[in-house]
């Protein structure tokens, strides 16, 4: 529940402070007594708190009001003006939103976004629990493997995305690699060529991002793997239960807030996807791996569109926010919370 | 946030499993080891030889050398992206959760009207993503005269919702009588707060500084889009400039990944628990 409601954080805040009110009430007659000793000071310990607050608050609300209700607001805006290169140059109205819907670049760089939603979410899901179930079992060593497979997580994007131009580039590595094992085995095997392939560059994407996040997903599932108590093993074991009737029917349910979490926080970083493709493939060959975010990069960089980028950031948005608020009432049907 | 992480490994039952079904476990095990470390294995070997030793798929010993490092710092302005990386990460770190610290505290311990209003407004900013507010942002720092240089890389990166977020939630946690008996002895709300709040908040503020460093560290687009000289470069986006021009020049692109790779690593293997916490803290670490 602790981890689920990350997603949703408005939720459990309750005010719970009757205490603080009653203490100062409590506490004020006593700055009447004579001097309790040298460092007294008896207005120092009935603050004007109105004041403080906003005093504390002072430098965050600045750069907010600034760097974020400001901005997110001029985004609104800009999205309604016309940009060419010199700058805004009137209003629009809708027409970015409209040229949007019959942007074909627009549809294609979004069916890319799917695709990696589709293939890395699922398959990181999978592959994460099916590591930390791995790990979750009495072995030696467990610290140090965990630490391995967490390893990729620290690393600098650009350098793993660096590598990984090399590792599958067509005489990289595994080329060679995949080349040797279809001699040995009298094949004729190859690798397909995932860089300058419309056809798989978007794989290369895939098995990188695998490849650096999954360790994330297995630390999670890993600690609700541990939450999980013996006891229902136990019982399930006497009554009769195999191996797989215990992880679906125990270890499932059990986990399926973890499983929610990791399932929304992925998509969305999946809908935000960047680095990755742009540092590997530039998005190409013929934008057959570009994210919807490089298309907003591009048109707002590259050929100062800033108008019609900007109204793909709140295209972007309205779905990011729409899935979530989609997921958030349908995990009802499959989110198992041991409180309710 | 997660005091059982990592002791409840020993609670696991050993029993039930065969040295048949071990046997198996760790060749799994030791599989995907050796698939998470074959990246860093490639990038180490390419980067101690030189490029023909790569192309001809023979790594002599006596060909190592570390030439390599040092001809990325002659052909790229390398330790001027090192500066500029550490200055702004240091910067950023230190400074978003002072910021954030002084603004949590506000909302988890002082009393003022429009609290719980501004702090749901602070909360629903989590929900926008970051790049609906890259443009507007990009011309603010225009506007500044700001572009291409620290302030650009540093200050928008300040304020940040989700550090005000879980360390007001931190805050909260700790019991109230402490800043009451605190004010009865005369002390001020600064100093409840550094003596106080921030020391017994040292578990959460230091997994939070470990998961803000490596990603200022790592960040990308914001960097991108606001430098464009050398001189204001951090190491990622130098990085990736010097793909676009040596795409094949493979002892130098995997020498400049291990240096960008490596304060991270360093930091990851000394304060490896703290990290985890950080990033399974945050959360935010999956992108």
């Amino acid at each position: 529940m602790r981890k689920a409601s990350w997603t949703r954080p408005g939720v459990r805040q309750g005010t719970g402070r009757v205490s603080e009110s009653t203490l100062m009430i409590h506490t004020r007659h006593l700055d009447a007594r004579p001097a309790a000793g040298p460092r007294r000071n008896p207005f120092r310990w009935r603050p004007d708190q109105q004041w403080e607050g906003y005093l504390f608050l002072l430098p965050s609300l600045l750069g907010f009001l600034i760097f974020v209700f400001l901005a997110v607001a001029a985004s609104l805006g800009i999205s309604f003006l016309n940009w060419g290169l010199t700058g805004p140059q009137g209003f629009a109205g809708l027409d970015n939103y409209r040229d949007l819907l019959r942007d074909p670049v627009l549809w294609r760089v979004f069916g890319n976004t799917v695709f990696y939603i589709v293939t890395i979410v699922p398959m990181q899901l999978a592959l994460g629990l099916a590591m930390a179930v791995a790990l979750n079992q009495p072995l030696r060593g467990q610290e140090a493997f965990r630490m391995i497979y967490f390893l990729p997580m620290v690393t600098t994007i650009v350098a793993g995305a660096i590598v990984f131009r090399l590792i599958l580039s067509r005489n990289g590595p595994l080329a060679d690699l995949v080349t040797g094992v279809g001699a040995l085995l009298g094949l004729p095997l190859s690798l397909p060529d995932f860089l300058s392939s419309t056809r798989y560059s978007k794989w290369s994407v895939v098995i990188l991002t695998l490849w650096k996040n999954t360790g994330f997903t297995m630390v999670i599932y890993l600690a609700a793997l541990q939450g999980v108590p013996q006891e229902l093993y136990d019982a399930a074991h006497v009554d009769g239960a195999n191996a797989w009737q215990r992880f679906r029917h125990i270890t499932l349910p059990l986990i399926s807030p973890t499983t929610f979490f990791l399932f929304i926080l992925q998509t969305i970083g999946a809908f935000q996807l960047f680095t990755e493709p742009f540092v590997m493939t530039r998005g190409g060959p013929a934008q057959s791996s570009m994210p919807v975010v490089q298309y907003i990069y591009d048109n707002a960089f590259r050929f100062t569109r800033m108008g019609k980028a900007s109204a793909i950031a709140w295209f972007l948005f309205v779905f990011i926010f729409g899935f979530t608020l989609v997921q958030n009432i349908m995990q009802r049907r499959w989110v198992h919370y041991e409180t309710e | 946030m997660r005091p059982n992480e990592g002791k409840e490994v020993g609670t696991v039952r050993r029993s039930g499993m065969s040295p048949a079904r071990q046997g198996i476990l760790y060749a799994i095990l030791i599989l995907g080891s050796g698939i998470m470390l074959a990246p860093f294995f490639v990038m180490l070997v390419v980067s101690l030889f030189p490029n023909e030793a790569f192309m001809a798929r023979r790594f002599p010993l006596h060909q190592m050398t570390l030439g390599n490092y040092l001809e990325v710092f002659r052909v790229l302005p390398f330790g001027r992206y090192f500066i500029n990386s550490a200055v702004v990460t240091v910067s950023v770190t230190v400074l978003q959760i002072l910021i954030s610290s002084l603004a949590a505290f506000a909302f988890a311990r002082l009393r003022f009207r429009g609290r719980e209003a501004l702090f749901l407004l602070y909360l629903a900013t989590l929900m926008i993503p970051p790049q609906v507010t890259l443009i507007p942002n990009f011309l603010i720092i225009k506007t500044l005269g700001w572009y291409d240089s620290y302030p650009a890389l540093i200050v928008p990166a300040l304020f940040s919702a989700l550090s005000t977020f879980l360390l007001r939630q931190y805050y909260r946690g700790i019991p109230l009588e402490m800043d009451e008996a605190a004010r009865m002895d005369g002390a001020s709300s600064l100093r409840i707060w550094g003596q106080i709040i921030v020391p017994l908040s040292w578990p959460a503020i230091s997994a939070l500084a470990v998961f803000t460093f490596q990603a200022t560290w790592n960040d990308f687009l914001w960097p991108l889009v606001v430098t464009t000289t050398d001189k204001m470069r951090t190491i990622p986006i130098g990085l990736s400039y010097f793909v676009g021009q040596y795409s094949t020049a493979w002892h130098l692109l995997m020498a400049g990944s291990v240096i960008a790779l490596l304060p991270v690593l360093v930091i990851y293997f000394l304060a490896q628990k703290t990290f985890v916490q950080g990033i399974t803290l945050t959360g935010m670490g999956g992108r």
